[in-house]
């Protein structure tokens, strides 16, 4: 009885979470799906299919293609430049330098924010009229001229640095853990070989960090497909909808807008998008596994 | 934003199970959702439930901060969903058609031919207010939309000796402004001040007339029409009077550069005037207010309301009914009104403690309203479905951020957009 029961504990432990988990994630994926197929409008509604209607519609929209294309500019660089400059700042603080510990919070601090609050602050720092601009200018710089948050082309670069600032101490964080993760000898070694130092993080070091980088860029880049509040507090996706990302898309779309169906259909697309970044890094990882242990 | 957002969800998760908790709810309560929070309009509601409360009635208190009702009508769908809607709530212009073609708006009728309310509001109102010829919601006030408001100081600094009436005033007036170092027009960007922008524009130009064909009825001729073309000029030409830091600036902060005289001129529905009368700055006096240029005859609406929801306690159905009756009650409609800045929707109200701002608006609202100058506010969410207003609201802010975009290609984007369903 009682060794039963203790086979029986883990399980109905694990239940609950298991039940909530599988209702609430995957329940409520279901869910979006099929409303994606109704007409749904301000009030789900199941009554009538319109099969893939709803598709065709959100891939005729043009502010869906400026959110898509807004999505992979984002991304790209976003993802990209908090890792170089993550990695550099890593590799520059791994040269024992003075001072590190001190030097290492304050990178990694901005992590410590939200993204509400670095979307605001930059909104202020890129402001023409208060922000940078303005403070060369009082400076004497009269001739300086930043304004690409208020010109709709150039407003989604300004969304990537923000994103940067935010994530780049971030990715340090990671990198360092790996850095120091490396055996000395190995670089001695290479030392005694007469590499000079640009080589032996090139050849050797950057190698090795290879598993760092495939993890920084999964969370990176599910972070980046994600964003929402970081453009709802910088550009609210403005100006126009230039700065409009997927997320923002479907919240506008279901929930102010009243088209349920059509913002249904934008989160599937968007769930699809992560799907095909996510699974095959899963497939690899669990494939990977018995040959490992 | 998003933090606020979250809060009330939040607020109103907590509330909800409350509610649910305490099922049996006491007879002739009513619960009133609106999102009237800030100063003067949380004033106002205060004086709505003491009136209602000297009829035996409980107010229950439901305020949604926020997102202009965005966040609100994100709660009230999930009430209406979970099948335990409130007494009434803040709903105007053709949601409250939806909300009616849900099937969950009560019938006001009895209330309304008691009070005879057919005859106490303009036709083009009540039919806002009506679905399939039954009064489901009830009117609090009237915001007038095609304003343009003026700082005195500025405008003397720069020579300009009185508020533009046409077009080519305008213009000559936003030069001199420019030249006296001044921002000539505090502009906010975003969708729905673009659009407000936009709206006084097309009235300005094309009339009441061709206001209601092209962005009421939406009619395709009207929106590829020369009209529409010299209307998107004019709006385009405006924006050379902007200053650089309008995107996403909120609109009392652009009202702000008014009242510190940084800012001659701005296109603003009146609820700009409470802002000016909370910095201390007395109308006609200190600020100015006239018809946008070109719209003197012809007035954009913005009535909010309250619709009501079919209640099964009677208790509650009187005390909804007494609710609509007080809410268009001489009584209420001053006293809210004075405190908000709007001016009453029942015609023919005494309006001597009203300020000038507010007796020209009355004026002109009885008078448009005979000659069909009284046209719905398409910024507001007073005169087409969401899905459409959106996506001309898009169509028309994207042609006033991109200067690349042709007059041409911009007709053809709004009309486009206007055939979203």
């Amino acid at each position: 009885m009682s060794r039963s029961f203790e086979s029986l504990l883990p399980k109905l432990v694990v239940a609950p979470a298991f039940v909530l988990g599988f209702a609430f994630i995957y329940g409520l994926m279901v869910w979006n799906g099929v409303l994606s197929v109704t007409a749904s409008r301000m009030l789900p509604n199941y009554d009538e299919f319109v099969g893939l209607a709803q598709y065709e519609k959100l891939f005729e929209m043009d502010r869906w293609w400026v959110a898509l294309k807004n999505l992979g500019i984002f991304s790209v660089l976003y993802v990209g430049g908090a890792l170089v400059l993550g990695l550099v700042l890593a590799i520059f603080l791994d040269q024992k330098v003075r001072a590190e510990g001190f030097l290492r919070t304050v990178y990694l601090y901005p992590m410590a924010l939200s993204f509400i609050v670095t979307g605001t602050a930059w909104k202020w720092i890129l402001n023409p009229s208060m922000g940078l601009e303005k403070l060369m200018q009082d400076l004497g710089w009269t001739s300086f001229h930043f304004d690409w948050l208020v010109q709709s082309e150039t407003a989604i670069y300004c969304v990537v640095i923000a994103g940067i600032w935010q994530s780049a101490g971030f990715a340090m964080a990671l990198f360092l853990a790996g850095l120091r993760g490396i055996d000395d000898s190995i670089i001695k070694a290479a030392q005694m070989d007469g590499a000079s130092l640009p080589r032996i993080y090139w050849r050797i070091i950057l190698p090795v960090l290879r598993p760092v980088v495939f993890s920084t860029i999964l969370v990176l880049s599910h972070l980046s497909i994600k964003s929402f509040d970081l453009v709802m507090a910088l550009t609210a996706g403005g100006p126009g909808f230039s700065t409009d990302v997927p997320a923002t898309f479907m919240f506008v779309m279901s929930f102010t807008r009243g088209q349920i169906g059509l913002g249904a259909a934008s989160a599937t697309m968007m769930l699809a998008t992560v799907a095909a970044i996510v699974v095959p890094y899963l497939y690899s990882e669990l494939r990977a596994k018995p040959h490992d242990r | 934003m998003m933090g606020r957002f979250m809060r009330n969800t939040l607020k109103f998760t907590t509330l909800f199970l409350a509610m649910t908790a305490s099922a049996a709810l006491s007879a002739g309560q009513v619960e009133v959702l609106h999102y009237w929070t800030s100063g003067g309009e949380a004033k106002s509601v205060a004086e709505l439930k003491k009136m209602l409360e000297a009829k035996g009635h409980v107010w229950k208190d439901f305020a949604v901060a926020g997102g202009g009702g965005d966040n609100a009508a994100t709660v009230l769908k999930s009430r209406v969903v979970s099948g335990n809607p409130p007494a009434a709530a803040q709903i105007k212009g053709p949601a409250i058609q939806e909300w009616a073609s849900e099937g969950v708006l009560a019938n006001l009728d009895s209330v309304g031919k008691a009070e005879k309310w057919d005859s106490l509001l303009p036709k083009v109102v009540a039919d806002v207010l009506k679905y399939k010829g039954s009064y489901v919601a009830v009117p609090v006030n009237v915001h007038r939309v095609n304003w343009l408001w003026g700082s005195s100081a500025a405008l003397k600094k720069a020579g300009v000796a009185s508020m533009p009436k046409t077009w080519d005033e305008f213009f000559a007036a936003a030069d001199k402004i420019k030249k006296a170092g001044l921002i000539p027009v505090a502009h906010s960007g975003q969708n729905i001040w673009d659009f407000t922008t936009f709206e006084s524009v097309v009235l300005g130009v094309g009339g009441a007339k061709f206001y209601d064909d092209a962005l009421v009825k939406l009619d395709p001729k009207a929106l590829t029409s020369e009209t529409m073309k010299k209307s998107l000029e004019t709006f385009r030409r405006i924006k050379a009077y902007v200053d650089p830091a309008a995107p996403g600036r909120d609109w009392n902060l652009s009202t702000a550069l008014v009242i510190q005289d940084k800012a001659a001129f701005q296109f603003m529905g009146d609820w700009a005037k409470g802002e000016f009368v909370a910095a201390g700055k007395v109308p006609g006096k200190d600020f100015l207010c006239a018809a946008a240029p070109g719209s003197a005859n012809a007035y954009t609406f913005n009535v909010d309301s309250f619709a009501m929801f079919k209640l099964k306690d009677a208790g509650a159905q009187k005390a909804q009914g007494d609710l609509a009756a007080t809410i268009m009650g001489t009584e209420f409609q001053q006293v809210f009104n004075l405190n908000k800045g709007s001016i009453p929707v029942r015609l023919n109200m005494p309006m001597d403690k009203f300020d000038d701002c507010a007796k020209l608006s009355s004026k002109d609202f009885v008078e448009t309203a005979k000659v069909g100058g009284l046209v719905p506010s398409v910024a507001h969410g007073m005169a087409i479905k969401p899905a459409a207003e959106g996506a001309i609201k898009d169509a028309v802010s994207q042609f006033w951020s991109d200067d690349k975009i042709s007059v041409a290609d911009g007709m053809k984007n709004i009309a486009k957009a206007a055939a979203t369903r």
